[in-house]
């Protein structure tokens, strides 16, 4: 091939570029091993994760959920066919992952209860910020309430991005784990984002920041755990303009917090300020249906510092993964799912009552997980659980960094523990003795 | 030089079945039906009424979709027919770095001692996770020539904002208040996208025609308000900013810092690092130059690196070795915050580590210099019929023009890619970048053989032929593939983004 070229040497073809800044000696990287030594070294990275499901009873939640995948899921979701593809951008030999898509905005929009999904973003952290874009786009305004039941790192995510925007950030304490939102000047808001249940496990009253948002001419922005649509009302029952959510719970493992999946659905007037990629039905030539990714003019490579986003890659495989697993699911398992996360929970809650040393965080209504006190750190009595092969949930304190408006005294002590349809009575029985050995 | 091997990578014997449409999900549903199988719990059961307060309770079930396995397995497998992939053929898309992803990397990941970690587990019982993000870091560093990374952001554009994030909190730490950044009119859109929500305002400067930053154009445009500028090197025609040093220095003459876009940092791997070269902060697309495969769009990873002077700002929480050899979470100390739900997109940083273990610094060297033989081999071989925009050596991907077969014979660049599907190849990206005319981008790859280069050259030559002798036919283009040319205008106009807005008939 370089004869082909007229060239003697490989090092020929980078003659072009300064020698000043050439790297003399090569990378400063150990010489390539083979797969089965590169396995090895993985084993060891596995072997020193003693927190992995495989090991522990997972009780952890707070955004990250322990759901069942099953073969039929892991196994079409990891066909190559999707797996090795691009981005969509010749639909006539992109069908596969187009329609997939359509199926999948689809079931968010049902799920959301709103007219319009997008083909997904990041997580659902990156997906609230999009929100806000959306919100101050539409309005023209920069100031965000933002409910403290909102999950932590979604709360200093949106943090870290206002730096870039100017949007400014009105965290609203929560009083006995519900929003207080009589405690916050509302004129002038863009946006009243509000979490349902709320990264507490309550489920609050939503009606209270629908009539906040209405109030103020603002955008209502739920973030809404898309499980808990089985049962509990949608984005849009409660009014919602904008629903975000984190779609890890359809289909992907728990992968150490990522690839997860944004989850994003909106009211139809906001569909020219939707961020990221829409598929839309139409026809080929020879009129038969077919799928496009459509409205594209509001995209960066077109639209470039006009863009609604600068989101380009996004997570499809996870949403095609969440159309499979909700496929495998299909109507009466999505309810049957919720239905026993919220009977296993409030079971868990029950025995807690016997334990000495352990309070209920709030007495109100909770779905999928709650808070509660011990006597000691948080982290101190996980730890000590950890040693008897339970991960029995996630300090707080932890998750905000310290203090934070959410929980306003007594932090350090507070334990958020989750139950999902794959723990069994005996593993929760287990999850009361451990936690009475730890708090002793 | 010709070779008379059948070629392994193109894709044209593949069976994409039939030209009917797939039902959807929802038009399989029969009321009823089911798949799915929950375990047994023993757990009491409570009424509905007792768990949730009516004020919650939805009105009605979700409709999902109703079926059985059986049918879910035919419906996903058959849309995977439909579906072109790398594994199927030569993927030869400009700038999308679609090279094939070594199997062994995936495995690797789907280890349960790596994916059933929960985010939030306590850092002692993480430590595998912990040493494998370290790890990671320390190589993308080396790679790159800086001096620390975030593992954060979750795809290229996510880690341009980051980076504009950090430019941002360092000039204000500097009490700088900037207002603009300088970017070249070839860049990638995310870039200019990326400027606007970092708080500041793009100029655009021309590039010369040798498809190059105009070093005077670039002076005239600096200013002790600009924050930086973004620069791809190799540049999207896929050319080497050969005066970036000169450039480097004029950037950082007036203070601003200069920010590496890594969409092609795999045609300089182990040839030229950004941080020699004067960048302060690089993302590179781990789905690119890492080969991890992009799942039709994502997942992806854009992880940022950055000098010495940046690494204060970094994300945090980030993985750290500590005193004693253990690992921990740290955040520096004037970290801009987190940019990701948790600790970005683990299992791909997984992957990519993977890959870059196997190859060593020899092989990643040996990847750059075979994507860029590979790119100008089929730039030379297709001197002929497909002229390129700029008539020299360039990197990993060649831009070539079909402004002439246009003028000849009113063929576009995109009939032309059309009718490379026909021939069983992906088709190259089309119209980008913005300063060629009928742009037609291909970037074989490494992982492309000799031979499979040779099929992709003769089918663009009977491409050519066809342009000559039935040019409609190649505006009819595809033929052959599940669906023909799809009416796009008529999905803006009439926007049907689910099935509930397709109002389906029912007969």
């Amino acid at each position: 091939m370089l004869g082909f070229l007229g060239l003697d040497s490989l090092s020929h073809l980078f003659d072009h570029i300064p020698q000043a800044v050439r790297l003399a000696q090569g990378l400063d990287l150990a010489p390539g091993m083979s797969e089965p030594d590169v396995a090895e070294v993985f084993e060891g990275f596995t072997k020193a994760n003693r927190g992995q499901s495989s090991l522990m009873t997972c009780f952890a939640g707070a955004g990250a959920y322990d759901h069942e995948v099953p073969a039929v899921v892991k196994m079409l979701g990891s066909r190559s066919e999707f797996v090795t593809a691009y981005t969509p951008y010749q639909p006539e030999v992109a069908q596969g992952v187009l329609q997939a898509l359509f199926e999948y905005q689809t079931l968010v929009s049902r799920l959301s209860g709103l007219e319009i999904a997008n083909a997904s973003l990041y997580d659902g952290a990156t997906a609230l910020v999009e929100a806000l874009n959306m919100a101050s786009g539409a309005n023209g305004r920069s100031k965000m309430l933002i409910s403290a039941g909102v999950h932590p790192h979604w709360r200093e995510v949106v943090r870290t991005f206002a730096r870039g925007t100017g949007h400014e950030i009105v965290e609203v304490a929560l009083r006995d784990g519900i929003t207080d939102w009589s405690s916050v000047d509302a004129s002038g808001a863009s946006a009243i984002v509000a979490a349902y249940p709320n990264y507490l496990g309550i489920i609050e009253d939503m009606s209270l920041a629908k009539k906040l948002a209405v109030s103020n001419d603002a955008l209502f922005i739920l973030g809404a755990d898309p499980i808990a649509a089985g049962l509990l009302k949608t984005a849009g029952a409660w009014g919602a303009d904008v629903f975000v959510g984190e779609g890890q719970p359809f289909g992907t493992a728990l992968s150490f917090g990522g690839p997860y999946l944004g989850l994003f659905a909106c009211t139809a007037d906001q569909v020219r300020r939707l961020p990221g990629r829409i598929v839309g039905e139409t026809v080929d030539s020879n009129n038969r249906r077919s799928f496009v990714t459509t409205l594209r003019a509001r995209e960066q490579d077109i639209r470039r510092e006009k863009a609604t986003s600068n989101v380009c890659t996004n997570q499809t495989l996870m949403a095609v993964t969440a159309a499979i697993q909700l496929g495998w699911l299909g109507t009466k398992g999505l309810r049957e799912v919720a239905l026993r996360c919220a009977q296993g929970t409030r079971y868990l809650f029950d025995e807690l009552g016997d334990v000495d040393g352990v309070s209920p965080l709030s007495n109100e209504p909770f779905f999928r997980e709650f808070a509660f006190r011990t006597n000691r750190p948080a982290t101190q009595v996980l730890e000590r659980m950890a040693n008897d092969a339970v991960l029995g949930g996630v300090s707080v304190s932890q998750l905000t960094g310290g203090s934070d408006v959410s929980v306003p005294d007594g932090i350090d002590n507070v334990i958020l523990v989750s139950v999902t349809e794959r723990r069994a009575r005996a593993q929760i029985d287990n999850y009361v003795d451990v936690l009475r050995k730890a708090v002793r | 030089m010709r070779s008379t091997a059948m070629p392994g990578g193109r894709a044209a014997s593949a069976p994409l079945l039939g030209h009917e449409m797939e039902p959807t999900l929802f038009e399989m549903s029969v009321p009823g039906r089911s798949a799915y199988q929950l375990r047994t719990t023993g757990v009491p059961e409570r009424s509905l009424e007792e768990l949730v307060p009516a004020l919650h309770l939805g009105d009605v079930d979700i409709a999902i979709a109703e079926v059985s396995e059986r049918d879910l397995v035919g419906h996903f497998t058959r849309l995977s027919h439909r579906q072109f992939s790398v594994d199927l053929g030569a993927y030869p898309l400009g700038s999308c770095t679609m090279k094939y992803n070594p199997k062994f990397c995936d495995a690797v990941a789907a280890d349960i001692g790596l994916n059933g970690v929960h985010p939030a587990t306590p850092e002692a019982l993480c430590q595998g996770w912990l040493e494998l993000l370290v790890t990671l870091e320390q190589k993308l560093c080396a790679i790159t020539g800086m001096s620390a990374a975030t593992l954060q952001p979750a795809a290229g554009a996510a880690g341009e904002l980051t980076g504009l994030l950090l430019m941002r909190a360092f000039h204000e730490a500097n009490g700088d208040a900037r207002r603009r950044v300088i970017i070249p009119d070839s860049a990638h859109g995310t870039n200019p996208a990326s400027v606007t929500l970092g708080g500041y305002e793009v100029t655009t400067i021309k590039s010369n025609d040798r498809g190059l930053v105009d070093l005077d154009e670039l002076k005239a445009a600096l200013g002790p308000d600009v924050a930086g500028i973004m620069l791809t090197n190799p540049n999207t025609v896929g050319l080497f900013e050969e005066q970036i040093t000169e450039i480097a220095a004029a950037v950082h003459d007036v203070g601003g810092l200069l920010y590496y876009d890594g969409a092609n940092l795999n045609a300089i791997l182990g040839v030229v690092r950004p941080g020699d070269m004067g960048f302060d902060i690089v993302h590179m697309n781990l789905h690119k130059t890492f080969a991890t495969p992009h799942g039709g769009g994502g997942p992806g990873a854009g992880p940022v690196a950055v000098s010495a002077r940046l690494a204060q700002f970094l994300p945090g929480p980030m993985a750290a070795r500590r005193d004693d050899g253990g690992f921990e979470w740290r955040t520096p100390e004037r970290s801009i915050g987190r940019v990701h739900g948790w600790h970005g997109n683990a299992m791909v940083l997984a992957r990519a580590l993977a890959y870059i273990e196997v190859h060593g610094g020899d092989g990643l060297t040996r990847v750059a210099e075979r994507a860029v033989l590979n790119a100008n081999w089929l730039r030379e071989r297709l001197r002929a019929t497909l002229p390129a925009a700029y008539d020299r050596v360039c990197m990993h991907e060649c831009v070539l023009s079909a402004t002439q077969l246009k003028a000849k014979f009113a063929v576009r660049g995109l009939d032309i890619a059309k009718a490379l599907l026909e021939e069983g190849f992906h088709s190259p990206t089309v119209y980008f970048p913005l300063i060629v005319d009928e742009a037609l981008m291909f970037e074989p790859t490494e992982t492309e053989s000799l031979q499979t280069l040779e099929a992709l050259a003769q089918a663009i030559e009977r491409i050519a032929a066809r342009a000559a002798s039935d040019p409609d036919s190649l505006k009819r283009a595809p033929q052959s593939t599940p669906v023909s040319r799809v009416d796009e205008a008529r999905a803006a106009r009439q926007l049907i983004a689910t099935e509930d807005a397709a109002h389906r008939s029912l007969d």
